[in-house]
């Protein structure tokens, strides 16, 4: 065997152990390198009331309402599977609407409802036009469709 | 590729190559990013802001590109011991550290109207900064250890790059892992969330950008060679 292909052997063995040591650390990493909860995940791992998490989802339609003070607002978390009540006092992001993303930091109440001290704006992979907005993306065609 | 191994054959098909990469590079970066400015419409919920993404994106990938070649060069160089490799890894590194910082300057010049905030340590991030942070320890490295035979770096500048490259696919795959800040990926195999209107100076700005970054590592080749070589006239004329 030339020097050559003992070289290209050790390299590529190299790689392929590293890819999988990469690969073996980012799925232990799972849980830890997410940037934060779900509402489902909170249903199902349970977190304690006052622990500091940041709670990520959508925006529930129709849910957001201003207290009578006018800077508190409340406001439900959903993921497609649960759904948290969520309130904050401040200014808001541009982008933080019902409908949109929206990652949330605070913490859980007694009560159960999430009490955020920062509010941040997830914008999701969809870019278009104004002229399209009451459009809707589909996920099937990947094409735009009008929002009935 | 050993035909090119010759750096008097290399430089006869790299000077005129340069300069047909860099001019059409340039003109195609500059339709590109004019029409992303001043003819594609707002975003309907970013509003400008949307407009950075002609320069984020080509950053992000020439940043991500750019450490493929210093790993691709580096099994070249340790496997084939190709002379020429070792020099495109040195070429490579600088241009490669300049876009990916400013991919992540851009980035967080868009995240503060967009998220609200300037940086976050989510996946994207911090993985994108851990590859800024390689370019800087490759660079170091390059510098620090020996130069191989015509001005390329060193073995283990070499192994070091190869390793740097487990982080590409992590940078890839951490908006789909992890629940991350960072939007997940718009441009996919089964086609693009980014409405047409505004995708089209992408694809100018992506291409500019890559002839122009291929042209500057030509010319950084170029550079080393001939630096190279004034060395070893010097290091002659001074043994007499």
């Amino acid at each position: 065997m030339k020097a050559k292909h003992q070289r290209l052997i050790l390299a590529v063995v190299a790689l392929a152990a590293l890819i999988g040591a990469g690969l073996l650390a980012a799925s232990a990493l799972k849980d830890e390198a997410a940037y934060f909860y779900v509402p489902n995940d909170v249903r199902t791992k349970g977190v304690e009331p006052g622990r500091a998490i940041r709670l990520g989802g959508m925006v529930v339609k129709g849910s957001l309402k201003r207290a009578s003070d006018g800077v508190t607002i409340h406001f439900d978390v959903t993921d497609g599977k649960a759904k948290v009540p969520a309130s904050f006092k401040g200014i808001t992001p541009d982008l933080f609407r019902e409908g949109s993303g929206v990652v949330a930091e605070g913490a859980f109440d007694a009560a159960g409802t999430f009490q955020a001290t920062n509010l941040l704006a997830k914008h999701d992979e969809r870019y278009m036009p104004r002229e399209l907005q009451g459009m809707q993306y589909d996920e099937e065609t990947h094409k735009m469709k009008a929002d009935q | 590729m050993h035909r090119f191994a010759n750096p008097a054959r290399f430089l006869k098909i790299v000077r005129p190559l340069t300069a047909w990469l860099f001019w059409p590079g340039l003109i195609l970066l500059l339709v590109g990013a004019g029409c992303g400015l001043f003819v594609t419409p707002a975003d309907y919920l970013q509003g400008d802001t949307v407009r950075i993404l002609y320069i984020h994106v080509p950053a992000a990938w020439l940043g991500m590109g750019g450490w493929t070649g210093i790993a691709v060069a580096a099994l070249m160089q340790l496997v084939w011991r190709h002379p020429l490799a070792a020099v495109a890894g040195r070429a490579i590194a600088m241009p490669g550290a300049f876009f990916t910082a400013v991919c992540l300057v851009t980035g967080s010049i868009w995240g503060r109207p967009t998220w609200g905030t300037w940086w976050e340590w989510d996946g994207r991030m911090t993985s994108m900064l851990v590859l800024f942070f390689l370019y800087l320890g490759y660079i170091a490295l390059a510098n620090a250890s020996a130069r191989q035979g015509n001005g390329g770096v060193s073995p283990v500048t070499a192994i070091f790059g190869l390793v740097g490259a487990i982080n590409l696919p992590i940078i890839n795959r951490s908006v789909v892992w992890w629940n991350s800040l960072h939007q997940g990926p718009s441009i996919t195999l089964r086609g693009s969330s980014i409405d047409n209107a505004l995708l089209w100076p992408l694809g100018f700005t992506l291409i500019g950008f890559t002839l122009l970054f291929a042209a500057i590592v030509l010319m950084r080749m170029r550079a080393i060679l001939a630096q190279n070589k004034i060395e070893a006239r010097m290091q002659r004329l001074a043994r007499g």
